[in-house]
């Protein structure tokens, strides 16, 4: 792994600790009190916060994951090559389009 | 050799290269008997064929490494009885991770190559300091280096790693603690090459943490502990912009 990749994944690993408690912890949160779906949304809907935060989880997700994935293969297969690094990187951007696509939708719904 | 112990070590012992296989044979068990004693002792006596490396006998020049009942260590200083207690069971093997020559006996250039590989030598730079350097012995470089500076090349870490056994272009745990080693040294003017040299596919980043090093060095070194500080030295250069 190079040295930028080991950054990345190190860096979004710091981030995606307390992202993932945050969001875990929401969850537990709000369905405490019996919230529908509907409620849920009625608070997420144009909320600046909520659109901020799962960007960077997002994101930091979308960085992280591949670079392990790719280290898994790596380690696991004879799969070394720049191909692999194509579809790794495919991966992140489907990881980036899905999750994004996710946020907007409960952001503008 | 203790009343409970059997008269006779039953020991198998690695034949052959990569196929070979292993042979019995049945030794006379004695007071204070290394492992290298056993070898020595069916080299001499029962097959002069056999082929084993050792050079020093008292712990010093690691030549004598092998896998004792599946764990690598000199031969030199392990004792029959700590390895097979009342049991009577001597199972002998060349280092793993290693190409065997013959028998007990393996290459061992590839390793000594990632040394280089890990620019595991002191480079002085074009215009070498003309006085001796000071180097206060409690500051933490010089603390850093001294942890692991007593490395002697035996191969047993090398052997004991799993990430060389996935890997066998992983630089591995000696040649990675002799780079750590250098970077801690204040005197030394390469150390940009030597940590790009350390962070490619097959350098400390790959490092699982295993510590099977650590748990198995003779010399009670932590190459573990040398790999995490080269992986943090990597991360500061790497976000200072460095490629």
């Amino acid at each position: 792994m190079s040295a930028r990749l080991f950054a990345l994944q190190r860096l979004t690993a710091f981030v995606l600790a307390v992202a993932v408690a945050i969001h875990l912890a929401t969850i537990l949160y709000a369905v405490q009190g019996g919230l529908t779906a509907g409620e849920i949304l009625a608070r997420t809907h144009g909320n600046l916060a909520f659109l901020a935060f799962y960007l960077v989880f997002v994101s930091a997700v979308a960085i992280h994951a591949p670079i392990g994935l790719r280290n898994v293969v790596r380690e696991w297969t004879p799969w070394h090559g720049r191909s692999l690094d194509v579809v790794v990187l495919l991966f992140a951007l489907l990881l980036f389009v899905l999750g994004f696509r996710a946020i907007f939708a409960v952001f503008t719904s | 050799m203790r009343e409970t112990e059997s008269a006779t070590l039953k020991v198998e012992v690695w034949r052959g290269a990569a196929d070979g296989r292993f042979q019995a044979f049945a030794v006379p068990r004695r007071t204070h008997q290394t492992v290298l004693d056993v070898v020595t002792e069916i080299q001499r006596e029962q097959d002069s064929t056999l082929s084993y490396r050792f050079a020093c006998r008292v712990g010093m020049c690691g030549s004598c490494a092998m896998v004792v009942n599946d764990r690598p260590r000199w031969a030199c200083r392990t004792r029959v009885s700590d390895v097979v207690g009342d049991g009577s069971l001597l199972r002998l093997e060349p280092l793993r991770n290693f190409t065997v020559v013959k028998d007990l006996a393996v290459e061992m250039t590839q390793f000594f190559d990632k040394w280089k590989e890990a620019r595991g030598s002191f480079e002085p730079g074009p215009a070498p300091e003309q006085d001796f350097a000071v180097v206060a012995p409690a500051t933490p470089e010089r603390q850093a280096a001294n942890a692991g500076i007593e490395c002697i090349g035996c191969g047993v870490c090398y052997s004991a790693c799993d990430v060389v056994a996935w890997d066998p272009h992983y630089l591995g745990p000696a040649a990675l603690n002799r780079a750590w080693t250098l970077v801690n040294d204040v005197r030394d003017r390469g150390q940009d090459a030597r940590l790009q040299a350390i962070s490619g596919g097959c350098g400390c980043q790959a490092c699982h943490t295993h510590m099977n090093c650590t748990q198995f060095c003779p010399k009670q070194i932590a190459p573990t502990y040398s790999i995490a500080g080269l992986k943090r030295a990597v991360m500061k250069r790497t976000l200072r912009g460095r490629p």
